[in-house]
């Protein structure tokens, strides 16, 4: 999947210290600052714009860790 | 990640009687001293090691006992009976010892480490806080600044327990000079790698047998001697979870003690009155309430984080609700050991109040405040206010 959407979301909700634009896909967001109030946010964000619900299973420090594993995450939960 | 398979219950039965022979005759005799003086229980940590405690946790391939963390809690829990100074040094010990055993055995260096843990029964201490970090264990100013084949390091530590009384030191700091602060790994180095120059002395409300001083330590090492996994890793798999189980365990010990006063605080109202039962009776059986919920607190936990290991799924442990649950053990034990203490004040009255009495409870109520301190409620339940919005039933 794109992960333009992601990175717009990461963008608004994820409140890095770094810029998004300089992250590459497998970055580690935790590495960019990345605490676990954003994560907060950020879940919810892309529950709302991907119309999904993160079960219990997937919320964990992985799953946010890099664009990638959110994107693979989201994969899984539309497919 | 490895994992230890439990030994024979026979056997661990037996253990079990003899860290209660070794409470009795040894521990709980300098248990007064040790709090007195805010001095390092030799004698204790020197019967513990008699049984070859220091390494309980370690796999019997490599010559240690190999028991699993739920006979680890249950010695932890036994220990904190007599003397929770003690019960904390084992305890904490213990938190290194696993992050060794879990993760380290890949590299030749941490396996002979493990197999010196188990014929010289040495005694780990760590430093995992910096000034100027304020507690967040996942952050470091200082760093590994490696050269060759070695590196050096220099870190100041607000808290070491019982540092200047370990025989080796687990270090948290930055990869390299130019690692983000939250790059981090671990570093064990032996006692002849590092010096300790004292910055903060310990003298504290309660725990004063831990010896807690603060230092900054100086060190340099073998690279092989950083941990191959990042510290990340090893606190939300290890450090994390087992620190709050084994803590949880020995807390736990220091109220069944308190209530173990109450009831024969009562015991003795009955013998002298038998007809009319004491007031005090309805404390007690409180109190015993309290204790039972804390136990089981204890139990559920130690038990999901022991299936974890079992299962064998590292990705498991960074799970937000594993996480929150593992810090509500923290937060409710620590908790209802002020309480408990607290209500078995009530019921033995005055005679708990002094310092000099059978039925004493100066040290518990002391130790007992500790609990909602070290690593404080209050930054836990920050962080757990965040992650129960995101839980799902």
């Amino acid at each position: 999947m794109s992960t333009d959407k992601i990175r717009e979301i990461l963008t608004s909700h994820g409140r890095l210290t770094e810029s998004v634009d300089n992250l590459k896909d497998d970055s580690d967001l935790y590495q960019a600052g990345l605490t676990s109030l954003a994560t907060v946010g950020l879940m919810l964000a892309l529950e709302d714009e991907f119309d999904i619900e993160f079960p219990d299973s997937v919320l964990s420090r992985k799953t946010f860790g890099s664009i990638n594993s959110i994107a693979d995450t989201i994969e899984d939960l539309t497919d | 990640m490895q994992k230890n398979a439990s030994v024979q219950h026979t056997q661990f039965e037996e253990l079990l009687q003899k860290v209660h022979a070794v409470g009795k005759e040894t521990i709980a005799n300098h248990a007064s001293d040790v709090d007195e003086k805010a001095r390092f229980p030799q004698e204790s940590i020197e019967a513990l090691k008699s049984l070859n405690l220091m390494s309980a946790y370690v796999p019997v391939e490599y010559g240690g006992m190999g028991l699993d963390i739920e006979q680890v809690g249950k010695i932890c829990h036994i220990l904190g009976h007599y003397c929770g100074s003690t019960a904390m040094i084992f305890a904490m010990h213990k938190i290194q010892v696993a992050c060794v055993v879990h993760h380290c055995l890949t590299v030749e260096y941490f396996k002979n480490f493990a197999k010196r843990l188990v014929s010289e029964q040495l005694l780990i201490a760590s430093a995992t806080t910096e000034i100027g970090i304020g507690g967040d264990l996942l952050s470091s100013f200082c760093c590994v600044e490696a050269h060759d084949n070695e590196f050096d390091l220099t870190k100041k530590a607000p808290v070491i327990s019982y540092g200047e009384y370990a025989d080796a030191l687990l270090i948290t700091a930055r990869r390299s000079a130019d690692a983000a602060k939250s790059d981090q790994v671990g570093v064990l180095l032996n006692k002849d790698q590092y010096s300790l120059e004292p910055i903060s002395d310990w003298d504290t409300l309660g725990f004063r047998g831990t010896c807690s001083s603060g230092f900054v330590v100086t060190g340099k090492a073998d690279i092989e001697q950083i941990m191959p996994i990042p510290f990340t890793d090893a606190l939300s798999q290890t450090m994390h979870p087992y620190s709050h189980v084994v803590w949880a365990s020995l807390w736990s010990g220091i109220a069944a003690s308190a209530v173990g006063k109450a009831r024969s605080y009562v015991k003795n109202a009955v013998r002298k009155n038998p007809t009319a039962p004491p007031i005090s009776s309805i404390r007690l059986g409180e109190v015993d309430t309290a204790l039972t919920t804390m136990k089981n607190n204890v139990a559920a936990s130690t038990k999901e984080y022991a299936d974890l290991l079992n299962a064998n799924n590292p990705d498991a442990f960074s799970n937000f609700s594993f996480a929150t649950r593992i810090n509500n053990l923290k937060i409710s034990s620590s908790q209802l050991l002020i309480d408990i203490v607290g209500k078995s004040m009530m019921i033995c009255g005055i005679a708990s109040y002094r310092n000099q009495s059978e039925l004493s409870l100066a040290r518990h109520i002391r130790d007992a405040y500790g609990a909602s301190l070290m690593v404080n409620n209050d930054r836990i339940m920050m962080h757990n206010s965040t992650l129960v919005l995101m839980h799902k039933e």
